[in-house]
């Protein structure tokens, strides 16, 4: 099939989502909404809780923002729109009416349209990344879309899922972790950061990325793109829409805030720390 | 029957009206709110962690002072034709307060450039001024400041000392000109100047003058007790010869731009107190739930909640009047009473919140460890320029008395 030159449409997953858990409880990093910052190490001001119920955090009434690792996301496909690499950015959330604050966030970031996939109440509480990949799979094919852009990982559930499924349904190839893109005709160069360093792979469009944190920095609205965000479209679609059963194959058996931290014991002597180690089987 | 169509559709249009202007007091605007967060973001990300060293430094925050007006923030009323945001005031104080609550400083800053600079000229500038003072200023690569005051006169601007006189094709500026602030940044200055002595206040006339420029020198730094990143000092008028066009409105014009610029540049001043005032209460909230005595957090102490509620009302009620009196500016109707009056509660709300801050905050509110200190200093200066605590009284009074006329 020929592939044009010009890649036509990205797509800009945005995450805003609330706690999924999968199948294991969530202790040892308890969910945070946070105010955008985390990855700057700022200080937050919600604390979260555990629902009474134990099925998850607290999310009425906590702001939610867009996922910076999203962001990160969005910022990549405009850059690429204005190198004039790209024709259309489009901005994808899934979720309740809320999300829309978030979408005209990234509209306002210089995103052409949105696209909310409405979700909500008890079918919101269990989506999780299966889902949202089904339905960002199905807008793909539907969008016609060259690329997709996503964070690498949702901050509240750390799942690092929702990519590497996507390009799986879609049988696309994909180039996660990414610290550096660059479009060379057809083929994406995607710098991925690993464990034991940097990969550079190449991957043949169409494709899907997901975004690491030091792919760029995101810019902040510049208060006339803010203005003609107002302007510029969200369609609504439901996930019925694109044959997308929401349905969750998984229950949340329990979620539990991190153990409270114990006091320490202080020793006198480096023997005793060792004895004192020893003793508690750590070595 | 015509008339009377006419009357109850114009009816319409202003109850209409009326209640968008109260219903923005509950709730702001979509763009607003997205505007406002936008600043509250970088404020909280680019402003707070740098202000404390910007104000021992002294230092000008030109890095950040560019990347605002890359986002529009230095030209917020100004039209996109001339390079600037296109929002209105609501939406500029609202910008203001929320980079205020980052650092003192940086508000007084963009707003001295807004609405100082920036906004005589756009109200009163010829097209070609405009132009040429106008779009160099919105991008945040030069600044500009407003020079009414002298040493001889502050709240008495009627009694202006520094000359202008024609000679041929030129004006040549003499005098001194007292407490200018970002002088020491900026790159054009307006200068207000008597044509006529014996006419008063009705001789006076403003003027465009670029900076560095002949005849123009700028007197030492002053040493502040805070908004210490803003540069104020004295401008020398020695000599100082600009061609005709730079005289800005008509002759004689001068004393009412200069009221009518100050005016709204209160509202700017009310922003930044608001500010100022919000980055107190949040360090003295979070210092209440953090800090114990007598076995439990101070919060729970009711000496400490009553200060609490009464820093967030003074602060709550000063912000409502603010942006009353920005919505009816931008609803073009008379403001000048509600803008002396919002000017003087933000600032008085400041000066006292940022008094019970250091008070919750105790030994730690008294040492720059924590940012109480600066905010108290900070605060200080509100109540006292683009017109005194005393000025907005006289002004509200003033209004009073007319509208109660005999």
């Amino acid at each position: 099939m020929h592939r044009s030159s010009e890649v036509k449409h990205v797509a800009s997953y945005l995450n805003t989502r609330g706690c999924e858990c999968f199948g294991q409880p969530c202790e040892s990093h308890c969910p945070v909404l946070t105010d955008r910052t985390i990855h700057v190490q700022l200080k937050t001001f919600i604390k979260i809780r555990v629902k009474p119920d134990r099925t998850g955090v607290v999310t009425d009434g906590v702001k939610h923002s867009m996922n910076p690792f999203c962001e990160i996301a969005v910022e990549e496909a405009i850059k690429l729109k204005e190198k004039k690499l790209v024709k259309e950015v489009v901005a994808v959330s899934c979720g309740p009416q809320q999300v829309q604050e978030t979408i005209r966030t990234a509209l306002a970031m210089g995103a052409d349209r949105g696209i909310h996939v409405e979700v909500s109440g008890k079918d919101y509480e269990t989506l999780g990344p299966l889902q949202v990949s089904k339905i960002f799979a199905a807008l793909a094919k539907k969008e016609q879309a060259d690329l997709i852009i996503l964070g690498k990982q949702a901050i509240d559930d750390d799942c690092n899922q929702t990519g590497q499924m996507i390009a799986a349904l879609l049988d696309w190839p994909q180039g996660t972790f990414a610290s550096e893109m660059t479009l060379e005709a057809d083929k994406m160069k995607v710098v991925r950061e690993v464990d034991g360093g940097l990969e550079t792979i190449k991957i043949k469009l169409p494709a899907v990325v997901t975004a690491d944190l030091r792919l760029n920095t995101p810019r902040y609205a510049t208060l006339p793109n803010i203005m003609k965000a107002k302007k510029k479209k969200i369609a609504n679609v439901k996930p019925a829409d694109l044959g997308v059963d929401v349905c969750s194959r998984l229950e949340v058996l329990k979620v539990d805030e991190p153990p409270q931290r114990q006091a320490g014991v202080k020793v006198e002597t480096v023997d005793d720390l060792v004895g004192k180690l020893k003793e508690a089987g750590r070595v | 029957m015509a008339a009377l169509f006419k009357a109850r559709r114009a009816l319409g249009m202003a109850v209409g009206h009326g209640v968008r202007c109260l219903s923005q007091l509950a709730e702001l605007p979509e763009l607003h709110q997205m505007m406002r967060q936008t600043c509250r973001d970088y404020a909280q990300k680019e402003l707070a962690p740098i202000a404390a060293q910007l104000d021992k430094d002294h230092k000008f925050p030109a890095k950040q002072v560019k990347e605002l007006g890359a986002m529009g923030v230095m030209a917020v009323e100004v039209p996109e034709s001339l390079g600037g945001a296109g929002m209105d005031y609501l939406a500029y104080c609202l910008a203001v307060e929320e980079l205020s609550r980052g650092c003192a400083s940086t508000g007084v800053i963009v707003s001295v450039n807004n609405s100082l600079y920036l906004g005589p000229i756009l109200k009163f500038g010829t097209e070609e001024q405009k132009k040429q003072w106008i779009t160099p200023f919105t991008t945040g690569e030069r600044v500009g400041c407003f020079a009414l005051s002298e040493p001889g006169n502050g709240s008495d601007a009627g009694a202006a000392s520094t000359l202008a006189q024609q000679e041929g094709d030129e004006w040549v500026l003499s005098g001194t000109k007292a407490w200018i602030t970002n002088c020491w940044d900026a790159s054009a200055t307006v200068v207000f100047a008597t044509t006529d002595k014996s006419l008063k206040h009705k001789g006076i006339s403003a003027f465009l003058v670029p900076m560095p420029h002949p005849g123009l020198s700028l007197g030492k730094k002053e040493d502040k007790l805070g908004i210490r990143a803003s540069s104020t000092a004295n401008i020398i008028l020695e000599d100082c010869r600009i061609p005709l066009g730079n005289m800005l409105g008509e002759r004689g014009m001068g004393f009412n731009i200069a009221m009518q610029t100050l005016d709204s540049g209160r509202l700017g001043i009310a922003a930044q107190a608001l500010g100022i005032a919000q980055a107190a209460l949040d360090c003295s909230a979070d210092y209440a739930h953090k800090r114990t005595a007598f076995g439990a957090p101070i919060g729970k102490l009711q000496a400490i909640q009553f200060k609490l509620a009464d820093m967030a009302l003074a602060i709550e009620s000063a912000r409502l009047l603010t942006w009353r009196a920005a919505m009816l500016r931008d609803a073009k109707k008379p403001f000048t009473k509600e803008a002396a009056m919002a000017k003087l509660a933000a600032s008085e709300a400041a000066t006292f919140v940022s008094h019970q801050a250091i008070q919750v905050l105790g030994g730690m509110g008294y040492v720059t460890d924590m940012p109480a200190e600066r905010h108290y200093r900070d605060a200080r200066i509100t109540e006292i320029y683009e017109g005194t605590s005393e000025i907005q009284r006289l002004v509200i009074a003033n209004n009073i008395l007319k509208e109660y006329q005999q």
